[in-house]
Parts: C-alpha cells; structure tokens; sequence
C-alpha cells in the first residue's frame, strides 16, 4: 500500500492545482452572458438544427469494434508480464485466443465496418 | 497443473465444441469473402462441421474425469449432449436452407452465428465450474437474440430479438449475481469443490449459499422458459424466424437443462429440501399457465412457445422429485421433445415456404389434401408432443411421472397428468384444422430435398425412440449415471440398470 | 488503506453515483458515472487489488462507457425526457431500496465471513496470468469466442442487408399481415 503513496500524492496534487485554476477563474475572470455568446458556434453561421439528433449506427459499430479488441488487450496484458514464465504453453494458449481475435477483425474489415465512404 | 501436459490429455473434451468454434470461424470467414448469391452454400460447412462435431462426441464418453483444472467434464453425461445437441442443429440447418433465402437473412451471420450457439450449449453441457457454465450460456444466448432479430423487414422479428434481449439478458443478472454469492460463500467456482463445501452443514444453510441458489433458479427458470419467468417466450418464438424458433425452442433448452439438471441434480443435491420447493411451485405454475394459455392461440408458433413452456413444466416435475432414479427419464424427456420439435417446426417452414403464408391455424386448413406428407408428419409431432403411446412424448412423460410418484409428489403428479389431459385439445386442434377443415387451394409444393431430409429424421426419431425404448433410456441412464459418479465413485457403477 | 484515502474516494463515489441518477442529461449522467467507476477503481487498487483495478479502468472507463455514449447518441434524445413515475411507483421503489438494504445488512452481519492470510502477491497481474493460463484456460478461451459473436452480432443486426433475391418469392413470408 505504502507503494501507493506517490501516487496519492500526484492525484491530490494535480486535483489541488486543477481546482485552484477553475475557482481562481471564476472568481477574478471577466464574464458576460449574451444568448450570442451562448450559441454553438459553427464556422459564423447561425446554428441550424438541433444538437440533439441521431447518430448513424455505424458510430455504434466502431465502438463494439473497439469495445472486442479493447477486451483483448484486456487478456494479453496478464500474458505480457509473464510471457517469460509461461513460456510455450502460454504462446500456444495466447495464440488461440489472438487468431480468433484476428479472423473477428478480418470478417470485420470484409463486411466494411471499418468502411466510412 | 499448468503445463501443457494435461492440455494434451484434456483434448477429449473440448474436441466436439472446438470442431464446432472452428466450423463457426471458418463459415464466418469464407462466407464474408463470398457474394451474397454464393454465401447460401455455408451451409452445407455448418452441415459438415455438425456432423463431424456428433461423431467427435464419441471422444468425450467414458468414466467420469474432470479436464483443464475442472473447467470441462468427460463423461457419458457430457458425451451424450454433446452428441445430441449438434443433431439437432444440423437438422435445424438442414431445414434452413432455402427458408433463409426466402427471407432474405445474411446466410454467412446465420450460420455461423447458429453454429456459435451450438458450441454455447455444449459448453453448458460439459462445463465443470460456473465460469464456463455462465460463458457457455452467454455464447449460446447473444448468438439467439440476434438470430431472433434478423429478418430486418419484419418488424414482428425486431421486437422478438429486443425483448429475448432485454429479458435475456436480465435473467443473466440474476444468474451471475447467483454465481458470485455461491463463490463468496463456498470459496470456489469448481462445481466439484462447491459441491464438497454444500455437503457440510454450517455452509450450506449460510444465507450467501441460499440467495445464491434463489438467484441461479430464476437465471434458469428464464433460460428454459419457465413460469413465472415465461413472460418473453411467446412473443419471441412468435417472431422470430421459424428456423430461429426451432432452435430457441430446441437447442436453447437442451443446453439450459443439460446445465441446470447437472448443477441442481448431481452438485446441489445436498441442497435438496432447499430447492424443491421452490421446484415444484415453479413446475405446477409452468404446466398449468403453458397448457392453459395455449389453448388460446391461433399462431402456431405461439401455441409452440406454450407448449414448450408446458414441457419445461413436466421436465421440472422429474427434477423437483431429486432422486436418480429421475436423471435418465429426464435425459430420455429431452430426446423425445427435441425431435418432435424440431419436426413441428420444420413442417411450418416447408408450409410458409409452400403455401407463402404465415403460421396461422388457418394456415394449415385443408393440408392433409394439399401436402399429404407434411400433415401427416405434423399429426405425428403433435401426438408425440400430446403423449399419445406409443411415441417418444408418451414413454417419457410416463416414465417421469412414475418416478416423481414413486417420490411421493403425488398432488404434483396429478396436476401433471390434468395437464396432459388439457394439451390434448391445443395439440389435436392442429390436426383437425390439418384434416377436417377445407383449405384454400395452393400452389404447388416446393420440392426442398434437405428440408425433406430434415422432416424424415426427426419423425423416424419420433416413432423409433418412442417403440424402441430401451437402447435410448439405457443411454440415458448410462450418461446420468456417468455424471453421478462424482457423488458416488465406487457405487455408482453398480447402479446401472 | 488508510481511512483518510478510503473515506475520500468512497465519498466521491457516493456522491458521482448520486450525480448519475440526478442529472437531467443523460450525457451528464454517464460523466458522472466515470467518475463512479474511477473512484471505485482507486478503491480496489487501495486494498491491493491492483489487477482488478486496472481493468476496471480499462475496460469500464474505456470501453463500456464509451459504448454507453453511442447509445444514448443512438437514440432520439430531442425532448427533455419527462418526469417519470407516479408517486405510487416512485414510493414502491423506494421500498424496494430499502428492504434491499435492509436485506444485504442482515446478510453482511448474519454471515461469518473467514479471514485469510494471502501471498503478498495475491491480486497481482503475474497471479492473474497464472490463472488465466492455468485453471481457467477454458474460460479465456471461450471468451474469444464469445467477442467473436459480438462482431458478428453487430454487423447481422446493423447493416443494411439486400432485399431477398429471389423474384419469385413474396418479399417478406412472415411479415404478412397477421391479424
């Protein structure tokens, strides 16, 4: 635990320094609120529609793209700090586990989900 | 214990379910290099890596020993779902063919998806610890709910897909948080060593281990469809693609069971004055809402999902009665309801296909004259599902009700058996609609070989293990015996009838 | 741990988690909720579960909330979402909430929890490996199989695929009307 304390210490530190820019600006910094000044602000043009709207869902399937492979890592990571112990074994089990991963990005790739024109 | 040599001792039990993975990843890729038109011919690589996968079940029979830490169990138990369950997929993608054409699914996601379900529950079967148990039913489920929701153009199939989902995955909450407060309490996840930690007194009747078990009946009840937690099975069998439908009503259940009777039968059986209570309530309500609500249908996909919630209803009985006797007449209840299933099923899609209708009552008016062949394989799947003798529904449902009696679960006994009585109608309202109601008439029938194929296994199967009863129930009994060997390694050998 | 630490970021977490079920936005609400998840991870972290920590920041943090976010712009969000629940439902829930609480006090104080001496290394990522790579083999294992799905879930229901080819077949067999 006692490891830890460095990094208590930053994470304190960089919340004190993050918290004292934001007080101190909002006390001493200029402000004026206009409804123009609050507008979204779109290259000068007046902002049509609404913010709110619907994404297209292939956002949505980058993200399980990104959500698989983000558990893969995930997996690997516990190997890669003891790949030297594991030795062989451990290669053919990771080995498994990655090529499956690897014929997932493929099929992905095929079916375009990387494929934004 | 970590070295590679009990990997290379261990590849009896996972050389079925990996021959399965593989097929799926192999359909998967092949098929997304394929244009649409050609990627309808993976099925016939689903086909081939089914019917390897049931040969290769052979590898996992045998005496009882657990594999990879305990993660798997070879035994005839796991060797006979392992045997079973591609079966039944294979007859399911046998009947698939054209049906997914004609709806216009995605042929390459189809399959594989079917086929990742497949593995799904035969890890179910074969699991050794709760971990691969939860993945293994996991596999199975997200695979279904999105076969369910995969006639784009229908939104019948959406809402089916989205509430299975919903539903689905919910009931997986309850399962989850079971297994973890099972694992708190007993300290291990190995059903071996959770079993061994039950036995003693003080742990077992431990809050942790009560609410556990609460938790992991309502996860299966869900997942087989039980009452009160029955609520998402008609409107998602009723949705869902017929082909899909079979498979939900069929494979789904056959993995669900083969992990909730081992668990509850063979590892929890200490717990038994526990859990039979809540059983037999979960049985009788099952029985009595399935066959009751079923009378009102007009959707025969709808009645199905009734009746399947009524089946789950008569297993439920042979499983609160507990005892071993009960194992083998529930082993040998599955195989009878799976193969009249699948037939009922493969009957509605060749007659959606033929006719180009739905799945209405109506629908089958007059078939006997239009399709001779169909409605009498449908009259046959309906009275094997009734318990009319001698078919496999009639050997089974005998054979776990005499057991449950011989148990004393007399009152239980009896609402089954008013139960069966009820069936009857919904059951024999199909053939009269299939022989004595005049039809309009229809075109000509679509000559689908495979589909054909399909229909002819399943009511062979129907009639044969109905007739010939003995080879399959001393399979059965075999297999649960296998699987009790846990309990008991030096009697249970004996024990063989 | 020592108190100060656990009574700091136990504090946050309450307070975040607050936050996720008060915000009006649902985009609020989800901020709120890294913070919930950070606070928890920190937590796991201060009682030496390292391993378990980190993940929960990879993967919560990283990845689940960002999937959250893609939902919540998936769905339609232009109104203001209304209040919800009567008083009788709002009432039912918070009996609900307390015979909840109620319940896990009763258990956390009727059940004898044991107390075990571990390896200094417990938790650790090498431990971790060493069950990941040993006992649990099949697990790991099936868990690729298990993303395997999810990819292929996606894209079955989320592209767009062509209308059935076949000319002479009904374009839809089950979605005739069905009334």
């Amino acid at each position: 635990m006692t490891t830890w304390f460095p990094v208590a210490l930053m994470t304190a530190f960089a919340a004190l320094v993050v918290g004292l820019m934001v007080t101190i600006n909002a006390i001493v910094g200029p402000r004026s609120r206009d409804p123009v000044k609050g507008e979204a602000f779109e290259c000068g043009n007046p902002p049509s529609g609404s913010a709110w709207r619907r994404f297209s869902v292939h956002f949505y399937l980058t993200a399980i793209l990104f959500l698989v492979f983000d558990v893969e890592v995930v997996f690997l990571y516990p190997w890669a700090v003891t790949i030297r112990q594991l030795g062989a074994t451990g290669l053919v089990e990771a080995g498994i586990f990655i090529v499956l991963m690897l014929a997932g990005l493929i099929y992905a790739l095929r079916r375009g989900m990387l494929d934004w024109s | 214990m970590q070295a590679l040599g009990p990997l290379i001792l261990s590849w009896r039990s996972v050389l079925a379910p990996g021959i399965v993975a593989l097929t799926a990843v192999v359909t998967m890729l092949v098929g997304s290099g394929l244009s649409e038109d050609e990627s309808e011919s993976v099925g016939w690589i689903a086909l081939t890596g089914l019917v390897a996968a049931a040969i290769a079940s052979l590898a996992a029979s045998g005496d009882h020993i657990v594999t990879f830490g305990g993660s798997l169990i070879i035994d005839d138990y796991t060797a006979f779902f392992y045997l079973l369950i591609p079966v039944c997929s294979a007859v399911v993608v046998l009947f698939s063919f054209d049906y997914v054409a004609a709806l216009g699914l995605p042929a390459t996601e189809y399959y594989a998806l079917l086929l990742f379900a497949t593995t799904g529950m035969m890890l179910m079967a074969g699991a050794g610890d709760l971990i691969v148990m939860f993945l293994g039913l996991e596999t199975m489920s997200i695979s279904a709910y999105v076969m369910a929701a995969m006639a784009q153009r229908d939104p019948k199939s959406s809402e089916a897909g989205l509430k299975y989902f919903l539903l689905g995955a919910f009931s997986t909450g309850f399962l989850l948080y079971g297994i973890a407060l099972l694992y708190g309490a007993t300290g291990s996840i190995k059903l071996e060593a959770v079993a061994q930690m039950v036995r003693k007194h003080s742990i077992a009747l431990s809050p942790f281990v009560l609410l556990g078990l609460g938790l992991i009946l309502v996860g299966f009840g869900f997942k087989v469809a039980a009452a009160p937690f029955h609520v998402w099975t008609p409107d998602a069998y009723e949705g869902a693609p017929t082909s899909v439908t079979a498979l939900m009503a069929v494979g789904i259940k056959l993995g669900a069971f083969a992990g909730f009777i081992r668990v509850l039968l063979i590892y929890l059986a200490p717990l038994h004055a526990q859990w039979s209570g809540v059983l037999w309530a979960l049985a009788a309500l099952s029985m009595t809402v399935g066959n009751l609500a079923a009378l009102a249908q007009e959707n025969i996909k709808r009645m199905l999902a009734y009746s399947a919630i009524a089946h789950a209803g008569y297993i439920l009985v042979g499983m609160t009665a507990g005892r071993s006797e009960v194992g083998p007449a529930l082993l040998y209840y599955l195989l009878g309801y799976a193969f009249a299933n699948l037939g009922a099923f493969a009957v509605l899609v060749a007659v959606e296909q033929a006719q180009q209708s739905g799945t209405k009552l109506d629908d089958l008016s007059g078939l006997a004259r239009n399709h001779p062949m169909l409605a009498a394989a449908m009259a046959l799947f309906m009275l094997s599902l009734m318990g009319m003798p001698p078919l496999a529904g009639f050997v089974g449902k005998f054979y776990i009700f005499s057991v449950a009696l011989e148990s004393r679960y007399v009152w239980l006994v009896i609402i089954a058996t008013l139960n069966s009585v009820v069936s009857a109608y919904y059951y024999a309202r199909v053939i009269v609609a299939m022989y004595m109601r005049e039809g309009a008439e229809r075109q000509a029938q679509t000559r689908q070989p495979t589909l054909l194929f399909a229909l002819a296994v399943a009511a062979l199967a129907t009639v044969i293990i109905g007739l010939l009863p003995h080879p399959y129930i001393s399979a059965s009994s075999a297999a649960y015996a296998s699987a009790e060997q846990v309990l008991r390694p030096a009697t249970a050998a004996l024990q063989t009838k | 741990m020592p108190l100060g630490i656990f009574a700091f970021f136990a504090t946050l977490a309450v307070i975040s988690a607050l936050g996720v079920i008060l915000q009006r936005s649902p985009v609020h609400s989800l901020l709120a909720l890294i913070v919930t998840l950070l606070c928890v991870a920190a937590l796991m972290i201060g009682l030496d579960a390292l391993a378990v920590g980190l993940l929960q920041a990879i993967v919560y943090v990283g990845a689940i909330v960002v999937l959250f976010l893609f939902v919540i712009w998936l769905l339609n969000l232009e109104r203001d979402p209304e209040e919800s629940g009567r008083l009788g439902i709002k009432l039912l829930a918070a009996v609900g909430a307390a015979a909840l609480v109620g319940e896990l006090t009763a258990f956390l104080t009727r059940t004898h929890m044991s107390q075990q001496t571990v390896n200094s290394d417990y938790g650790s990522m090498a431990q971790l490996a060493g069950l990941i790579f040993g006992n649990y083999l099949i697990a790991f294992e099936v868990t690729s199989l298990l993303l395997l799905v999810a990819v292929v879930g996606v894209v079955a229901v989320a592209r767009r695929w062509p209308s059935p080819r076949l000319a002479n077949r009904p374009p839809t067999l089950s979605a005739k009307p069905q009334t």
